[in-house]
């Protein structure tokens, strides 16, 4: 394999040409990282204007619902689509997964430089619609027939949309066909790390859904701009055509999100407390493959109130029901890796114990919503809201911070634990139960999703107010969790090349960080050589 | 699959049997909801309790006493690991179908519209809702006698809203070129709102309106005195409307 390092020799290539022009998969993780904060940063802030907005009754930091609405579209798509995704399959897999497997580089570097590039392009088009005239305001899900009568600028969903398609398509191409040839001679499959499988997972979801999401939004275009009537139900079109297209692959995109995030949890809990993974096998055969063999028939359960023949809504109760069996699985596995463990608490081990409760929780709370009579009330009400903000949102993101503070020591040779580390944590955590218990509570009362006001339940502000201080309280984490992080790349405490003691190929055999081709030597392993083997 | 199904539905008809034998009365879905939910969340809090001890216990126990210490979990046989798979499935499978029978039954109270159940037509605008009574009377509110089970038949006129009313615990889209259809069982006097619930845009959040149960003899004079009304105005509504937000933004 051609290693990337063609420029390295050449003292005089400036910086930002080496960035710019890169095809090292280390150099593209760390755009994906810096690309996805970004997003995060910005979407977290309409977070808090939301939360301002709904704090007291009637209008009071926007001039028009279709204002808050755009918001809430940027929000939401932003937080997914450029900050989850990429961050967990851009930047976590692109930097570790070919180390992990003891691979140079990944299979097709220049691809893997275009997918990064087509996923800041889709940022900036996201961005423009702060400046356009009329900026999509159809939420994340962009139901028609409002998002094709509505005067919001549709298309630049749908292309933000087909860019990061394309750039997740090719990633995933590019990744399966790096872990089933590249990995390091001896390596078996028994033998990956966790976060391997996991990302393997994903990325093979990403492969069969995201046509499916492309077509959606395509005929989305076609309706609004063309004129064709797909969606046009006065036309002989279908309504719900769209929403059973979007949702066959948004449910999946679900795993694709949790399913890495489970992966570093499992580096993360193994590294820290010494021990190897309570039944690999059939966490990976049984939890992982068994999510993702499920992913693609629970799709209705999104579509339980509207009208859905009762037969499909009934069966997709039993499937959605059984996903509590793989992901049952796995949570035993993740629990069973701390038995008997030698734990190590450090910023990252912290995060990983609190994703530990947000998988309980964010778990558990989906339970109603799998049964259709229960989601009669709950659906479209705080209660969902809250539901898959701790499961998808609050869980993915923990975990990837945990990764980030766990990788840290390797990415930039220094520490970013410390008492700012510790102090953020906290804020962090405090933060995100004071902000989505109120909805949880007021959910079941009633109180709708997607509303600015509420003059039909005064009664809820007080839990509004709650909501919106402790979203405040996540702010001041994150800020200084940024802060720290960019002071602590500069100027942090040094870190030895492998300071959590760890087994596994990107803390044992490379640099920090580790050099143009990864590995000063080839990396050859046996049939006893375990990312785990801890206890040897 | 199919063996599923036939479990499932022979354990749904036993429990909706032994429920019908119990109680002759009219379904009442909100109080069974309400059942369902206690149910379910007295199972959420074992199985949550359950796991958080062990992971609380977990990580205050097993720390590391020195940097050098190693974790010392044996690696399990294959009888163990597979133990370790199929007894915890088979528990979670026999809950998970608990449940499902369960809301099978709640379903089934919801879907099953009493046959002596009055028709009322409702339908969804951008951003208002319309109420049409069997003598034709258009109302922009809904309004029940007390006793009285009423099936709605719901469409939309522009795009998907959702006819949420939570007094009820019920919710149900309404589509443009589809109808769609719940049914409420006012069994007492009441005043509550339904709400829109499908995102609808601008003013999604003030697609509202009052849902009210009253006596039958009130009722009946609110029929008669509706229809006297004109018809309702969309123009008319859509300047109050108008007002009540600038009053609103000051």
């Amino acid at each position: 394999m051609n290693t990337p390092s063609a420029t390295a020799g050449h003292a005089a290539t400036p910086a930002w040409k080496e960035w710019l022009f890169t095809t090292d998969h280390k150099r593209i993780g760390v755009l994906y990282l810096v690309g996805s904060m970004a997003a995060f940063g910005v979407a977290g802030l309409m977070a808090l204007i939301i939360r301002l907005e709904q704090m007291d009754l009637g209008m009071q930091y926007i001039t028009s619902g279709t204002q808050y609405n755009g918001f809430l579209y940027f929000h939401g798509a932003a937080m997914i689509l450029a900050f989850l995704i990429p961050g967990l399959t851009g930047f976590a897999a692109n930097y570790f997964l070919p180390i992990m497997i003891g691979a140079r580089d990944v299979a097709f570097p220049r691809i893997n430089a275009f997918s990064v590039w087509l996923f800041y392009f889709a940022i900036i088009l996201a961005l423009l619609s702060f400046v356009i005239p009329d900026a999509p305001d159809i939420m994340w899900t962009g139901y028609p027939p409002y998002s094709i009568t509505t005067a919001g600028n549709t298309s630049f969903y749908v292309f933000t949309v087909h860019l990061l398609g394309f750039s997740s398509i090719l990633g995933a191409v590019n990744f399966l066909v790096t872990v089933i040839y590249m990995r390091a001679p001896g390596m078996g499959w028994n033998q990956l790390n966790v976060f391997t499988w996991t990302t393997v997972a994903a990325f093979v979801m990403q492969l069969i859904f995201i046509p499916v999401l492309a077509a959606a939004v395509t005929l989305l275009l076609f309706d609004k701009y063309l004129g064709t009537h797909f969606y046009d139900p006065s036309a002989g079109g279908d309504v719900l055509l769209y929403q059973n297209l979007f949702w066959f692959y948004s449910h999946p995109a679900v795993y694709v999100i949790f399913l890495p995030a489970v992966g570093i949890l499992f580096e993360i809990l193994t590294t820290m407390g010494k021990n190897q993974v309570f039944n690999y096998k059939a966490a990976i055969y049984g939890g992982v493959w068994g999510i993702v063999g499920i992913a693609g028939i629970v799709w209705i359960h999104h579509l339980y109130v509207t009208g859905m023949p009762d037969w499909l809504r009934l069966g997709h109760m039993v499937t959605t029901l059984l996903i509590s069996v793989p992901v049952g699985i796995l949570t035993l596995s993740m629990w069973g890796t701390l038995w008997k463990s030698a734990i190590t608490y450090n910023t990252a081990m912290m995060y990983a114990a609190s994703c530990l409760y947000l998988i309980l929780l964010g778990g558990l709370t989906g339970i109603p919503l799998a049964l259709p009579s229960l989601t009669l009330h709950l659906s479209e009400t705080s209660y969902v809201h809250a539901h898959f903000h701790f499961i998808m949102a609050l869980f993915s993101a923990f975990a990837l911070f945990a990764g980030i503070y766990y990788w840290f020591p390797k990415m930039t040779g220094r520490y970013a634990d410390g008492a700012v580390a510790t102090l953020s944590f906290w804020l962090n955590f405090i933060g995100v139960n004071v902000t989505f218990w109120p909805l949880f509570i007021i959910g079941v009362e009633g109180m709708p999703r997607r509303y600015w006001d509420y003059q039909m339940f005064p009664q809820f502000e007080g839990y509004h107010h709650i909501a919106t201080y402790g979203a405040f309280i996540i702010a001041a984490g994150m800020l200084l969790q940024f802060a720290n992080f960019i002071y602590s790349a500069v100027a942090g405490k040094k870190a030895p090349l492998n300071p959590w003691n760890s087994q596994s190929l990107e803390w044992t055999h490379t640099q920090s960080p580790p050099g143009p081709g990864n590995f000063v030597e080839d990396v050859v392993v046996d049939e006893n050589w375990s990312p785990y083997n801890y206890n040897k | 699959m199919k063996l599923l199904t036939a479990i499932l539905t022979m354990a749904a008809t036993t429990l909706l049997a032994s429920q019908a034998l119990a109680e002759d009365t009219l379904a009442n879905p909100p109080a069974s909801w309400d059942h369902l939910w206690n149910e379910v969340m007295i199972d959420l809090y074992i199985i949550g309790g359950i796991f958080s001890t062990a992971a609380i216990y977990m990580l205050i126990k097993f720390r590391a006493k020195s940097p050098d210490q190693v974790g010392t979990a044996k690696t399990l046989s294959p009888v163990q690991s597979i133990g370790w798979v199929l007894i915890p499935a088979a528990i979670f499978m026999a809950d998970d179908f608990f449940l499902a029978a369960n809301g099978w039954t709640v379903w089934n109270e919801y879907r099953r519209v009493p046959e002596d159940a009055m028709e009322i037509k409702a339908t969804g605008y951008q951003w208002y809702w319309e109420f049409e009574y069997e003598d034709g009377t258009v109302t922009e509110e809904l309004v029940m006698p007390v006793g009285q089970p009423v099936v709605l038949r719901m469409t939309s006129s522009d795009v998907i809203h959702s006819f949420g009313v939570p007094h009820y615990r019920v919710k149900e889209d309404v589509m443009p070129g589809r109808i769609t259809y719940i049914w409420l069982n006012p069994v007492e006097e009441n005043e509550t709102v339904v709400q829109c619930a499908e995102f609808c845009g601008n003013d999604h959040a003030n697609m509202w309106t009052a849902v009210r149960a009253v006596p039958q003899e009130e009722f009946d004079a609110w029929l008669s005195a509706s229809a006297d009304e004109p018809t309702f105005d969309i123009d008319e509504w859509k300047d109050a409307w108008s007002e009540s937000q600038r009053s609103a933004a000051r």
